[in-house]
């Protein structure tokens, strides 16, 4: 099922802006993720879908059908909460049944149904327990297990892997991605971890402070970032994003003169980017590079990420870059970090002007 | 396991809790032993049996059961707390939570205010408000509904106490239940919602399983005070002709009135029998309840000790 937000307005009372007329279109099937820092309205977004949060505008459809008028109950949405919300005094079976026992299906069919959802998730030996009894991973597969019974048009989960320990939650990303391959079910999914995203997503919408800055697949978001917001979002380190001017047909970027892209007049400031993995660490000088002292070495187990220290009058200026295994510089060796030009980024007015 | 946290010593140990329990001794167990000691007695308030009381044996208890007047107060007593503890208060008290549960701002305040102002005004000044309410001439009742000279105190007793003792004790059920639906997670209600639950299949599934130890937590207090309770004797004194005689009016004209401090003894004796067979049928409940959960949780001991320790101090208070 398709999903359709059109000016989707919500302000809550108090005057919180939590929304801020949103569009977006999710096709059929999709595993979307909406991505954003804390408090930008991602939650407020999918309880809009859901149906739990009434818009103060805009208008909500889901397979082509207006909805922003129904209850939740009659959306026949499905969303795991980031709490899993499993009723504690009733065991797994009843659990994943529940939705099936509101709807009136009978005991026996609504109970081997649950049986056969929770085979797919390898819960089978737990049917009789309850949540209780059950380790966080569990309990989020009981919850997806009872989302996915009902067989409902559209799946929302509001951060459900952010409970589970680092490995558990790699382990139930690669899970959770090949179950909505397999049943192909539209899927929502809120996550503030970009890593999460990049790895579940077939697009991703960016957001921030109730407006959408970018939607795109994870290939295009990571490439190409709309903006420096995005840029700076997105990425396991976090993005160089360096302050410069253009002059003589050149970038003047923190002590580095970097080839200008077209179109560009003398004098403008823009904001130049480059990832720590795009840039090669030098030890001899380049006019194409920033020069820099090396600061901090932290170790990512197959490569370093090295901080360089801006000299003289940029002082506190960082540039970091991500060296190979076995390649690190020593501390407080001078050092110049050299970008690689197909994969910089320059911003003009905060706009994405190069790559083209 | 060593007992003594405090390393106080067993004798120092004794010497701070001995107030405690000589204060306890003298307010408590000994006058509820000199109850029932008198109930085996013919003592009465004037007279020989005042000066010298005999001992009579379970005459007293043979005499209440067999009296109609007491049977009658018992079943009115069962009516008074059916009626306004556990459907009036404790009925009209969740509905008030439920309903106020998520509103907020000035008409939340509003009501709990004229709910909560019913429990905090001395019983005296609530009776005369209310048999102003209820009187037969100028009452307010009357002029509201357009009934002048209808005798609401005359002609149906029972329901106006009930009616009284429902508006007086809500606000506790209230307030004790908005505290309960605070611990119901949102998020439990809206997979609820989603799945296309009812108010009341939510109330079914979510809401009440949660809070069962709070509801037989307050059941427990309110019907015991309920059972217990005096007030309603300033608007009816048990009239007309004892149709609203509930069981402490019945001791209170007996031994007071009547003078026969002996049987009214016995009868107070046999109102604590009730009171903790109540108490320990609730009690029970609870335990239950948490035995089912301690089975479930495993390592986690949760609320459920809190439930069962509010229940101490009433039944400490009906022995009183
Ligand atoms: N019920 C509410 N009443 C008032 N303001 C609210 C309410 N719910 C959310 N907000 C506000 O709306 C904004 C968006 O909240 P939302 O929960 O959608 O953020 P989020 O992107 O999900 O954040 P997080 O990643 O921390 O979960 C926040 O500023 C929040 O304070
Ligand atoms: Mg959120």
């Amino acid at each position: 099922m398709t999903i359709s937000l059109h000016g989707l307005t919500k302000v809550f009372p108090g005057g919180v802006r939590a929304l801020d007329s949103l569009d977006l279109d999710i096709g059929e099937g999709e595993f979307f993720a909406l991505l954003g820092p804390s408090g930008c309205g991602k939650t407020t977004l999918l309880r809009s879908i859901a149906g739990l949060e009434t818009p103060t505008s805009g208008t909500v459809s889901i397979g082509g059908a207006d909805v922003t008028a129904l209850p939740p109950g009659r959306r026949d949405v499905a969303m795991v909460f980031q709490d899993y919300a499993l009723f504690p005094h009733m065991d797994v079976t009843a659990n994943i049944a529940y939705p099936l026992r509101i709807q009136k299906v009978p005991r026996a069919r609504r109970e081997a149904r649950a049986a056969e959802v929770a085979g797919r998730l390898s819960l089978s030996e737990l049917l009789g327990r309850r949540p209780g009894q059950l380790s966080g991973g569990q309990q989020q597969r009981v919850a997806l297990a009872r989302a996915i019974a009902c067989h409902p048009k559209v799946f929302l989960f509001d951060e459900p892997l952010s409970n589970l320990d680092a490995r558990l939650r790699l382990e139930a990303r690669t899970f959770l991605k090949r179950l909505q391959d397999e049943l192909g079910v539209t899927t929502v999914f809120v996550t503030h971890d970009q890593g999460e995203a990049l790895a579940l997503a077939h697009r991703i919408a960016v957001m921030d402070a109730g407006r959408i800055t970018q939607v795109g697949t994870p290939a295009e978001i990571f490439r190409r970032p709309a903006t420096t917001f995005v840029a700076s979002f997105i990425g396991s380190t976090p993005m160089n994003l360096l302050p410069g001017e253009v002059a003589g047909g050149a970038l003047h970027v923190a002590g580095a003169v970097l080839p200008a892209p077209p179109g560009l007049p003398d004098g403008e400031e823009i904001v130049y980017g480059v990832r720590p993995e795009y840039a090669d660490l030098s030890a001899v000088p380049r006019d194409d590079a920033f020069p820099g002292t090396v600061a901090v070495l932290e170790n990512l187990g197959t490569s370093t990420l090295v901080t360089l220290e801006g000299g003289g009058e940029d002082g506190d200026r960082l540039v970091q870059v991500v060296v190979p295994e076995g390649e690190d510089p020593p501390v407080g060796a001078a050092a110049w970090a050299v970008p690689r030009p197909d994969r910089a980024l320059v911003y003009h007015g905060d706009r994405l002007v190069h790559p083209a | 396991m060593n007992t003594d946290a405090a390393g106080l010593g067993r004798r120092r140990a004794v010497g701070f809790v001995l107030p405690a329990l000589v204060l306890i001794g003298v307010f408590l167990v000994f006058p509820a032993l000199w109850t029932i000691y008198l109930g085996l007695t013919d003592y009465r308030l004037t007279g020989l049996a005042a000066a010298d009381p005999q001992v009579v044996g379970a005459d007293n208890y043979t005499a209440a059961i067999g009296d109609d007047r007491f049977r009658t107060s018992l079943w009115l007593s069962v009516q008074y707390v059916l009626g306004s503890a556990v459907i009036g208060q404790a009925v009209l008290g969740f509905a008030l939570a439920w309903t106020l549960r998520d509103r907020r701002g000035p008409v939340r305040r509003i009501i709990e205010g004229l709910v909560l102002l019913s429990w905090i005004l001395p019983s005296s000044v609530v009776a005369f408000l209310w048999i102003a309410l209820l009187d037969r001439d100028g009452g307010t009742l009357n002029a509201l509904l357009g009934t002048p000279g209808a005798a609401w105190l005359l002609d149906h007793p029972m329901l106006s106490i009930i009616v009284f003792n429902t508006w007086r004790g809500t606000a506790f059920s209230m307030m004790l239940y908005a505290a309960a639906l605070e611990t119901v997670p949102p998020s439990h209600l809206e997979t609820a919602r989603l799945a296309g639950a009812s108010a009341l299949q939510q109330l079914r599934d979510v809401v009440l399983p949660r809070i069962k130890g709070h509801v037989l937590t307050n059941m427990l207090l309110i019907s015991l005070w309920t059972f217990n309770d005096f007030t309603p004797f300033l608007i009816t004194a048990g009239g007309p002709e004892g149709r609203s005689e509930i069981l402490p009016f019945y001791v209170y004209t007996t031994a007071l009135r009547g003078g026969q401090l002996g049987f009214g003894a016995a009868v107070s004796f046999l109102i604590l029998l009730i009171n903790l067979v109540f108490a320990l049928a609730y009690l029970r409940l609870l335990r239950t309840r948490d035995r089912t959960r301690d089975r479930d949780r495993g390592r986690d001991h949760g609320d459920g000790g809190g439930a069962v320790s509010g229940a101490g101090p009433a039944i400490r208070g009906t022995a009183g």
